[in-house]
């Protein structure tokens, strides 16, 4: 479960030429990337560029109108989000992926709940096993957590998405999405995100992370794209480009 | 990992030290225990004005605690399935009136089989057909709340009508009585001479029901729905099918509360759980649940139906006006939701938006 980096020029994920319009509005024109094991591809672009689009359209929310995407060189079409994790897809939501009242492992395991027998005939949850799943899997992230048994409205927002991240890492996602994962995160816990992005990378997962933080995506992105207006208005490698060119390369001109 | 220079860059102040998340504060230690502390005052108080006024004891008298016992089984099931449902984020308005209706029917099927089949065979054949009799009701709400997306509050809002129209029609209007040996026995007579066998089926009952929400995956996946119904979803949980057997459990545990009442009256009546659904979602709020769904237990629910039993059989032995009970009740409602709040608040827990 450790090792997920294949050779490191082998594309995890490929999108070629996705459209997608809703109705008149295009609102994705052509637009191809590649995502390689261990590699973070920051999104950027003003509001309505298709960011958020795109993303929806990769991870089986919306059927492209266009294009193809491939995971391991294979073409692939997700009907739902639930097939696109099922093949190693995770989108990390902001808001709707935590049952507040549950425990890290609660969460992590919800709807797949691992069993044990009580007495020697009866079935009951198998807390033990999601705690120490949980607290290895968060140790893994970098997070430490005293009590696994307190649920998850007792964390930060940071932590929460932590936890969110964990659930992904645990279930072995290959890609992970997140769409502005810092946005409603006070700085220090901005911070402990990009740490965790570090660490996804680390393990050799895909990581795609929609930002409008110049800061953030110089910090931990290797490549970033730009759309604008539904099209791709530019491609760099972080270690080549500025800030300054990344703004020009989004408002245009 | 940390040699990373990025991670230092970016990440300077946080040491891989314990978060510190997760302790319980002292307020929601004492939220969580509040039931139990409300009934551990009551009985202390009830001691008391025993001892002071009567020179005798409350708690040291068996009798008193056998009519709490009996006088809380049907309030303790109606409130069980009610905890399910209020977990989930709903609510079953229909419960008293499906008792209703589980009682009669229980009534006519024992006086219908008693010249065809040994007493406790009649008995059996008319405490099942109470309690599948139940059941309908409570799929017919399922169905509404699940898969046709009416709000619980209506769905069985309508239900209420339904099965109290049905349950009085079904008793002609008056009660149904039953002579039937075993029936009464089991509705009067003692296990060691002490403990009410309706007692202890509704306490079988009532474990079992705990087994069920703390520790299976449907009553995992009940918390899960009534905190944050997108991630259930989210995650594989099939919702519509999980409210459906909800509502289902729900009304089978008002047909069981039914069928134990013809038991210990010997007759069903249609209005036999009226006056106790308020009660029943009065017991699960002072047991601790929020009304906005995501929280619960049965034993604290247990409790809080105690807590009802207890302020109504006690302030008829300290011998004040009837009238006093609703507004001791009421008080404690009121009093048990504001510590919920105040839990709420004031615990460094944070809140989602
Ligand atoms: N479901 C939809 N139906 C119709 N139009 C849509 C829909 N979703 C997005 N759009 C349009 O598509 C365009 C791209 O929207 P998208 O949400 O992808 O932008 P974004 O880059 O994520 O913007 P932001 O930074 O504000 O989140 C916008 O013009 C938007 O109005
Ligand atoms: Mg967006």
């Amino acid at each position: 479960m450790n090792d997920l980096s294949g050779t490191p020029t082998a594309p995890l994920l490929e999108i070629r030429h996705l459209s997608k319009s809703f109705g008149a509005v295009q609102a994705l024109k052509e637009v191809s990337m590649t995502i390689r094991a261990g590699e973070v591809v920051a999104l950027a672009g003003d509001n309505g560029a298709g960011k958020t689009t795109l993303i929806k359209a990769v991870s089986g929310v919306y059927a492209p109108s266009g294009g193809e995407i491939l995971l391991d060189g294979q073409p692939v079409r997700f009907a739902s989000p639930q097939e696109a994790r099922d093949r190693g897809i995770e989108t990390i939501y902001q808001d709707l992926a935590l049952a507040d009242n549950l425990t890290i492992g609660g969460n992590i395991f919800l709807g797949r709940e691992p069993m044990r027998k009580a007495l020697g005939f009866l079935p009951v949850l198998d807390r033990r096993r999601m705690a120490e799943a949980a607290r290895e899997t968060m140790a893994r992230l970098d997070f430490h957590v005293s009590r696994m048994d307190a649920p998850v409205s007792n964390f930060s927002g940071g932590q929460r998405q932590a936890v969110a991240i964990g659930r992904a890492v645990y279930w072995n996602a290959r890609v992970l999405i997140m769409d502005e994962p810092t946005a409603a995160l006070g700085v220090p816990e901005q911070r402990k995100v990009i740490a965790l992005i570090h660490q996804l990378k680390a393990q050799g997962r895909g990581v795609i992370f929609i930002s409008h933080n110049l800061q953030d995506i110089f910090a931990v992105a290797d490549r970033i794209i730009v759309l604008r207006r539904g099209v791709e208005a530019g491609e760099r490698r972080i270690s080549e480009t500025s800030h300054e060119e990344v703004v020009r390369l989004m408002v245009g001109g | 990992m940390t040699s990373d220079p990025h991670i230092d860059r970016a990440a300077p102040v946080a040491p891989p030290a314990d978060h510190g998340a997760g302790r319980l504060t002292l307020l929601q230690r004492i939220a969580k225990l509040r039931a139990w502390l409300f009934l551990g005052a009551l009985l202390l108080f009830f001691e008391g004005w025993a001892r002071i006024v009567y020179g005798g004891t409350f708690l040291g008298n068996t009798y008193n605690l056998q009519s709490i016992a009996i006088f809380a089984v049907a309030r303790l099931l109606l409130a069980t399935g009610q905890t399910f449902v209020i977990i989930s984020g709903g609510i079953d308005l229909s419960l008293g009136f499906i008792m209703g209706l589980a009682a009669v029917v229980a009534a006519h099927v024992v006086v219908w089989a008693n010249p065809l089949m040994p007493a406790p065979v009649a008995v059996l054949v008319g405490f099942l057909a109470g309690v599948l009799i139940a059941c309908i009701p409570g799929a017919v709400n399922g169905f509404l709340v699940a898969y046709l997306k009416v709000p619980p509050f209506i769905g069985t809002l309508g239900m209420f009508g339904v099965a109290r129209g049905v349950a009085f029609l079904l008793a002609g209007g008056t009660t149904v009585p039953v002579s039937n040996p075993v029936l009464s026995a089991l509705g009067n007579s003692r296990l060691f001479g002490s403990i009410p066998w309706t007692v202890i089926i509704a306490a079988v009952f009532i474990l079992l029901m705990h087994y069920v929400l703390s520790q299976t995956r449907f009553g995992q996946h009940n918390y899960a729905i009534g905190a944050n119904p997108q991630a259930a979803r989210r995650a594989g949980i099939d919702i519509r099918k999980h409210l459906f057997r909800l509502y289902v459990l729900s009304g089978a545990c008002a047909g069981l509360a039914g069928v134990l009442y013809t038991a210990q009256f010997s007759a069903g009546a249609a209005q036999a759980g009226e006056p106790l659904l308020l009660d029943s979602v009065a017991a699960v709020v002072i047991g601790g649940a929020s009304l906005f769904g995501g929280s619960g237990t049965i034993l604290g629910t247990v409790a809080g139906a105690f807590v009802i039993a207890v302020i109504q059989y006690g302030l008829v032995f300290v011998d004040v006006k009837p009238f006093w009970q609703f507004i001791s009740v009421g008080v404690v409602i009121i009093i048990s939701v504001l510590i919920d709040q105040a839990q709420r608040s004031f615990s460094g827990g944070r809140q989602s938006e």
